[in-house]
């Protein structure tokens, strides 16, 4: 319990977090993110759809909160790369996330995480990314110095 | 589309709230600019820019750089979309996003596009993305695929 206070402290520091308005929890099948519906994350006003990229962006902090998660006392997990599958059109309502952490190495996360809205089964975003972790010395050690 | 280059963010709710804007647009190619927030950061500690507001500036941009390369209007949508993330962007300055649409179909259109602060010398990300074309059909069906 103490862990998900922590996590949702740690998460609630990025101001990235506080603007989309998502939170996490836990529940029977681990931890469960949350996007609830509002109007500033419409990318289609016509059509009334989510913009790809707050869909995107919550994705990947789903992703980001699960490595936290897997990694106590590990850095702040930075993103190498990602790709996002949109799958359906994603409706003004609100929005739920899962991920799963399909390696986890000494300095490399690789996540997968899914969004959806009614039906956990339909998926309207798939997200694979991997994301440097561990400790402060080792991400030092595999930054790219500039040329 | 040139004329209303300043009312394209402004009529998506998401791109108002990141603050982005569309500076400059030629052929299949579009650039904008995302001024830093506080309100976006990603890591406290260093308050650098979450990676979250490049992929939805550089989808945005993209998407745009698409309509830019089609002869009539046609909506288009998001398939899939690649970040690559090369260095964090420098905390407190704007940074320039960059967008091209390079090979269209009769469905798909293909783009790459590129976030840096100065130039793409030393890029922040890159993106690459795949978009389907939406056949023009009543209003109300628009936007499905």
């Amino acid at each position: 319990m103490d862990r998900n206070a922590d996590l949702a402290a740690r998460l609630n520091r990025m101001g990235m977090v506080k603007s989309l308005g998502m939170r996490v929890e836990q529940d029977h099948a681990g931890l469960i993110a949350h996007l609830p519906f509002q109007d500033d994350l419409i990318g289609n006003f016509t059509i009334q759809a989510l913009h790809g990229g707050a869909i995107g962006a919550f994705l990947e902090l789903t992703a980001m909160a699960e490595v936290i998660l897997k990694t106590e006392g590990g850095i702040q997990p930075k993103t190498i790369n990602l790709t996002i599958d949109y799958l359906r059109q994603g409706r003004a309502r609100d929005l739920h996330a899962r991920a799963r952490i399909t390696k986890l190495g000494r300095r490399i996360a690789s996540v997968r995480a899914e969004a959806w809205q009614e039906n956990e089964s339909e998926p309207v975003a798939a997200l694979t990314a991997h994301f440097l972790i561990g400790t402060e010395e080792a991400a030092d050690s595999t930054r790219t110095a500039d040329p | 589309m040139r004329d209303n280059m300043h009312l394209m963010t402004q009529m998506t709710p998401w791109a108002r709230k990141l603050g982005f804007r569309v500076t400059r647009i030629e052929r299949a190619h579009v650039w904008g600019v995302q001024p830093w927030s506080a309100d976006f950061s990603g890591d406290p500690d260093t308050g650098v820019i979450h990676g979250g507001v490049i992929t939805s500036f550089l989808d945005n941009l993209s998407g745009m750089a698409c309509g830019a390369a089609l002869e009539q209007f046609r909506a288009v949508a998001t398939l899939d979309l690649r970040i690559d993330y090369m260095r964090p962007a420098d905390q407190g300055r704007d940074i320039i996003g960059e967008a091209h649409c390079y090979h269209l179909t009769r469905t798909i259109a293909f783009t790459h596009a590129w976030a840096y602060h100065e130039s793409r010398d030393k890029v922040i990300a890159t993106a690459s993305a795949a978009f389907a074309i939406n056949k023009i059909r009543a209003p109300s069906s628009a936007g499905s695929f």
